[in-house]
């Protein structure tokens, strides 16, 4: 019900919304969960496991029962708290985990059950018989239990992350935060002030109270005002900071457009949902206040019973009376101030009940001393509760509880890098520990200081201890005068009594349950929480945690500080995997890298494929091909006959100049390269420090201290690391510089016995054996470019690679295209390349794949005598020069099927298909047209000593059962007369 | 997690790739002895180590860094190259 | 011996690309000058910043710097090294660096608007706002998963760089952050 004139929103503009398919009106500046109260709708949804009836029970992000789920379709957001969710014109909300509807519920025969549905009763229950627990049970309990549920639909709104930076992070908005902000922000400190509300100013906002002889909202927004002229300070409203991370990393999730009406134009149709925040700060102000706590006893969960603070804050921040005959019950003097702020605004109060004898009289109501509340009636609504004192018990009508077991301060950031919070007996609630997290002071509430004068002054000390650390003098501002009253509490954490009294409101979790995990010997904390699933809801437990280790403590016959608290971990909110992983959606996660060659590709009917970040042509379909192996079968032949043309810009290319290069180059390869003659190319192969084959790949000696080295695709990146970590650490005194000229220059093989006379017709140069054999290289003048020329093959055939400036590629691949295609050649991509390269037995990284040795690759030779390089001594160990190793070979097919499946493993034609039986596996496979059959390559057990016999080749994924031949891992022109013609 | 590179000031772990123990690098002829202790046997302290890092996405710079692996501080970093752990031709691992 | 006599022609990283103007901001490519990587060898980096003062007017930047102005500009590029962009390198400058071109390995987009430091912020983990990032400072960093050089080139405006190859990735990721921004309002 809304008092006319009352609360901060006043006068607001009128906000038509619905919620479960019903229309309310409510205003500018509500929450859900305000304007539903002023509509007198208190029944919101339906708990976790008993499908009890919920209502509201606080006024901030830690709500653990009303929860609905916003939006249509795809854009569906499940879990949202209604208390955050401000109100829009059009805004659709429902309840959620019921059916078919939230006053009709049939899953609420669950709580009838009750008796049966206890901590633990899943685990003792459904354990037998195995089988049936992930066919029947898991799916019937999840289907019951549960929160709201997603649509399904891939969410297509756009989400963003963002990385802010900060002399000073102040969590919290409260008198606490907005000290900090305005010491840090007058002494000219970058600044970021971020607030979890839609509105800055904390329990200000909520309050009846004076600073300077204003009302608090008043004094608020002066201090604002002020902040906003400063730009050194950044205001960050909806934005929750959920974690705080090492060197005062801290991350932040900002509700971009929750407030709004779901996007209708272009203009706002990339506005993001949410962004997630990284943010460096090199000090923080945690002043993030503190979290009532209800109390427990029998049927406290009823739709209509709240928290004391909650009651205050619907009363004076949005001008909401939730009930007309308002009953307080409390063990705090704090709690008071809700029957003192609705007796000043008209509310009718039932009864004020305090559990201390010694509890203060109110001015304008009596108070009930030394009295509990035992018991509630009322289905969807609250609608009487018991009072028990010495004198018996007695049935009070009421429509709303006011509940306040005392304050928690939020000290979970506190703990997120592994401190444990302290005990505070005079307050009875954990405060954090000093130096919990370094660089953060923690300030007002959040520290257990828990009056408005103490938040001011400790906030702005905060701040000045804050900035001292960085060496920045800052001024605490003259204190505003604001009201100290003492908190005094005594602890009431659970009323004696038979039935269910809740703990954990989310997860459904009641005193007996915690009092039966420790009957059965679930005594710690952590054990206790896993068997009760207290706090481990979507609330983490921020109202229940603390009245369930006392219960523990309790059942125990502990302390609650020898009891000890379970582990606060990030996220601090609720938080969207969405956010998270904003720009990490399809293709995000993965940046693009394209070819010169790419669009005239596409063009001339290229299939593009995958190989790390690049998109390479897998294959060019001409017109009436119909299978990828028809276009593979002809470019292989082309090569084989005429010329093909292939991009393979993708190979790192990594420059390589200094005094020292030939000896870095001596010392990465196994072979010599301090030996190669200026001009030429050699073939080498590199090792990591435990012997093992790194790379391979060829390099060039353009100068006397000039080298250009190839590494694979595949390991591109992990070469270039490997160069500087050689030259930085292992060998810091080499005078060699290299750099990555992968993107500079587009390169295009051209292969075949045609290569010669199409690469002699584009260049300037004359090309012949002479002044291009074999391993050659130099510079080249094509198109009026200046490029360079290598003749070199991965293909067996006489072949050039041919490089210009990137900016020419696309114009050369094209020239080199159509050039070969009127000498019956053409374009072939990666699927004829890995043809053509098995066909040689020529390996790439499906052969080194890291547990491979240049012995196991029948590259032993390559290990130079001459000379040390790295890797070589471990590379020597017996156990890797051991003859049954699994090694290189070649395999054709033998049945009938005449099949290779790469991944297939090897066994004894005899022996059973085990792993014991293991002998090896098949890396590579294609269809070679060249010969008519499949061939393929294989590591295998003694490989080059089986050459002719027969093994199984078994591949279980791809059903393949088959014989086949052991062969020379070389299929096609051994001697290599075609390379060298 | 924020590393302080000695060239590019302070900047977010996503920029460095991790490599392992800060070790001196044996010489090329140590012996297999040697080079064996030095890839496989590591110490896994809690409490302060020595890393190395490369700023990869960064400046590309090798560095030697300082953490303490229980509360994560970071307790100094230099780059790798003055740190002294180059290996000598001629001479045993330290 | 070449039977072409026609010059193969040029394509630049990011044609067809740009420019766009979304929200106040405008997204454009570079004009393509000559860049190369200079990276002194050891001892030589005085020598170095003495031949390139000579020659070409700027010295040689410290770390997170650039020297010298539009149209010829050192950016320091990452340890020990600096990429000259504008002149061609004087060759006397070869005896004390290692000279690479690098005139096409990169893509040189430009981000000028009211609100670049806010695109930035969406795409690079480093504070580029102008309180600590001013014109002249540059970073090496990581733009979405891609190595990149952002140089503060104007009040409002930031030079950025990428391997050519990502030229499409980083015109994408730049005009989703300026989308985002603009239709925050």
């Amino acid at each position: 019900m809304r008092i006319s004139g009352k609360g901060l929103i006043s006068g607001g503009r009128r906000v038509n919304f619905s919620f479960n398919g019903v229309s309310y009106m409510g205003q500018e500046g509500d929450t859900l969960a305000s304007a539903l109260l002023a509509n007198g709708v208190h029944l919101v949804g339906r708990s976790f496991k008993y499908h009890r009836p919920r209502g509201i029970l606080t006024a901030g992000s830690e709500e653990p029962n009303a929860l609905v789920s916003v939006g249509k379709g795809a854009a569906q957001d499940p879990n949202i708290r209604a208390t955050q969710q401000e109100v829009f014109e059009g805004l659709v909300a429902r309840s959620q985990n019921c059916w078919p509807s939230v006053g009709h519920d049939v899953m609420a025969l669950n709580d009838l059950a009750a008796p049966f549905l206890g901590a633990g009763f899943y685990y003792k229950t459904f354990m037998w018989p195995a089988p049936l627990w992930e066919k029947l049970y898991e799916p019937v309990i999840r289907r019951a239990a549960g929160l709201g549920a997603l649509s399904g639909s891939a969410n297509t709104e756009p989400y963003e992350k963002a990385f802010a930076f900060c002399d000073l992070l102040v969590i919290g908005s409260g008198p606490a935060g907005l000290m900090a902000a305005l010491t840090a922000g007058r002494a000219g400190a970058d600044v970021i002030l971020a607030e979890d509300d839609s509105r800055m100013g904390g329990r200000l906002l909520a309050e009846m109270e004076e600073i300077d002889d204003k009302p608090a909202h008043v004094w608020v927004a002066e201090v604002l005002a002020e902040l906003a002229g400063l730009d050194n300070v950044r205001l960050m409203t909806r934005t929750a900071v959920t974690g705080a991370f090492d060197q005062g990393t801290y991350s932040a999730l900002e509700r971009v457009s929750h407030h709004l009406p779901p996007s209708q134009s272009l203009k706002t149709a990339h506005r993001p949902r949410e962004c997630f925040w990284r943010i460096a700060a090199r000090a923080t102000v945690l002043a993030a206040g503190a979290i009532e706590r209800p109390v427990a006893f029998r049927n406290n969960d009823r739709p209509g019973i709240m928290t004391a603070g909650a009651v205050r804050a619907y009363l004076n921040r949005w001008g909401v009376a939730p009930g007309e005959r308002i009953t307080l019950f409390a063990n705090n003097d704090d709690a008071h101030r809700t029957a003192r702020d609705l007796v000043a605004a008209g509310v009718h109060i039932a009864a004020v009940i305090d559990s201390r004898h010694d509890a203060p009289d109110g001015r304008d109501f009596s108070v009930i001393k030394g009295a509990v509340v035992c018991n509630t009636s009322g289905r969807k609504r609250l609608e009487t509760i018991t009072l028990r004192n010495v004198s018996g018990e007695e049935k009070i009508q009421t429509d709303c509880l006011a509940m306040s077991g005392g304050w928690n301060p939020s000290v979970h950031l506190t703990c997120h890098m592994n401190a444990r919070p302290v005990w505070n007996r005079d307050i009875a609630a954990f405060v954090p520990r000093a130096g919990a997290v370094p660089g953060m002071v923690v300030a007002g509430a959040a520290n257990g200081s828990l009056s408005t004068h103490a938040a001011l002054a400790e906030g702005a000390g905060a701040a000045v201890a804050a900035l001292g650390q960085l060496g920045i003098t800052a001024e605490a501002p003259a204190l505003p005068r604001a009201c100290d009253a003492p908190y005094r509490i005594s602890p009431l954490w659970a009323v004696p009594g038979k039935g269910r009294a809740w703990l954990d409101f989310q997860n459904d979790v009641t005193v007996k349950d915690v009092a039966q995990a420790a009957q059965e010997n679930f005594r710690s904390v952590e054990h206790m929480k896993r068997y009760t699933t207290q706090g481990m809801a979507t609330d983490q437990g921020k109202n229940s945690n603390v009245a369930a280790l006392a219960v523990l403590a309790d059942a125990t016959g502990r302390s609650i500080a020898e009891t000890g608290v379970t582990t606060f971990r990030p996220p601090f909110v609720p938080t969207t995997i969405a956010a998270m992983g904003a720009g990490a959606a399809g293709q995000g996660f993965k940046p693009q890298r394209y070819l010169t060659s790419h669009r005239t590709s596409l063009k001339r009917g290229a299939a593009n494929t995958e190989v790390g970040l690049w998109y390479r042509a897998s294959y060019f379909a001409k017109e009436g091909e119909t299978t990828w192996r028809q276009s593979c079968d002809r470019e292989v032949m082309m090569v084989r006959n005429a010329v093909g043309v292939c991009d393979v810009s993708t190979l790192g290319k990594i420059d390589i100049k200094g005094p020292d290069a030939a000896k870095l180059l001596d010392l990465i390869y196994t072979n010599l390269f301090s030996t190669l003659k200026i001009g030429r190319v050699r073939y080498g192969l590199m090792l990591r420090e435990d012997g093992f084959v790194m790379d391979d790949g060829t390099t060039a000696r353009l100068g006397q201290d000039h080298y250009v080295m190839t590494t694979t695709t595949a390991a591109a990146g992990q070469v270039m690391a490997h160069l500087e970590y050689l030259s930085q650490v292992a060998r810091p005194d080499l005078d060699v510089r290299f750099t990555s000229v992968t993107d500079q220059w587009a390169q295009f093989a051209v292969a075949g016995p045609k290569a010669r006379a199409l690469i002699d017709a584009l260049v300037a140069e004359e090309i012949n054996g002479e002044t291009y054999p074999f391993m050659a290289c130099g510079a080249i003048t094509v198109g009026g470019v200046a490029g360079r020329l290598f003749r070199i093959s991965f293909s067996g055939e006489h072949a050039y690679e041919i490089a210009v400036p990137a900016r020419y590629g696309e114009a050369l691949f094209d020239l080199l295209v159509t050039r070969a295609e009127a000498e019956g050649g053409g374009a072939y991509g990666m699927e004829a390349l890995n043809v053509l390269r098995i066909e040689k037995g020529f390996i790439t990284h499906a052969e080194i794949n890291g547990t491979v040795t240049a012995f196991d690759l029948g590259m032993q030779g390559m290990i130079s005598k001459k000379k040390s390089c790295w890797g070589k001594v471990l590379s020597e160990r017996d156990g890797l020069m051991d003859e049954d190793r699994m090694r290189l070979v070649g395999l054709k097919p033998k049945g009938a099927a005449q099949e290779l499946s790469a991944g297939a493993h090897l066994f004894e034609p005899d022996m059973t298909v085990e792993r014991v039986n293991d002998l090896g596996y098949v890396t590579s496979v294609g269809f070679s047209p060249t010969l008519g059959h499949m061939i393929g390559l294989a590591m295998l057990s003694a490989g080059p000593d089986r050459l002719g016999d027969t093994v199984r080749l078994v591949d279980h994924t791809r059903g393949v059962d088959t014989l086949c031949e052991v062969v020379d891992p070389v299929f096609f022109d051994p001697e290599g007369g075609r390379v060298r013609g | 997690m924020r590393i302080a590179c000695p060239l590019c000031g302070a900047r977010d772990r996503r920029e460095f790739t991790y490599r392992g123990a800060a070790l001196p690098v044996p010489a090329l002829d140590a012996g297999a002895e040697a080079w064996s202790v030095h890839v496989h046997l590591r110490e896994n302290p809690a409490g302060p180590l020595e890393e190395l890092w490369q700023h990869e996405l960064g400046c590309g710079a090798w560095l030697k860094v300082r953490r303490d692996t229980v509360t994560h501080a970071m307790l100094g970093v230099v780059l790798a190259e003055d740190a002294g752990l180059a290996a000598r031709d001629g001479e045993g691992p330290a | 011996m070449a039977d072409v006599l026609k010059d193969l022609t040029a394509t630049s990283p990011c044609a067809g690309l740009l420019p766009v103007t979304i929200g106040g901001l405008t997204l454009s490519e570079a004009v393509q000058l000559p860049m190369t990587l200079m990276a002194p060898f050891k001892g030589q980096e005085a020598a170095l910043s003495h031949a390139l003062e000579a020659a070409h007017g700027m010295s040689f930047p410290a770390p997170n710097r650039a020297t010298g102005k539009a149209g010829a500009r050192a950016v320091w590029f990452g340890r020990a090294q600096a990429l000259l962009i504008g002149p061609v390198p004087d060759p006397a400058l070869a005896a004390h660096a290692a000279l690479t071109d690098l005139s096409d390995g990169w893509a040189v987009v430009r981000l000028e608007g009211e609100r670049a430091e806010d695109v930035l912020a969406r795409l690079v983990p480093v504070d580029v706002r102008i309180r600590v990032f001013k014109r002249g400072h540059t970073a090496r960093t990581e733009l979405k998963h891609m190595m990149a050089s952002v140089t503060r080139v104007g009040t409002k405006s930031f030079q950025i760089m990428v391997f050519r190859s990502f030229a499409a990735t980083l015109v994408h990721d730049l005009k989703t952050a300026m989308e985002g921004l603009a239709a925050r309002g």
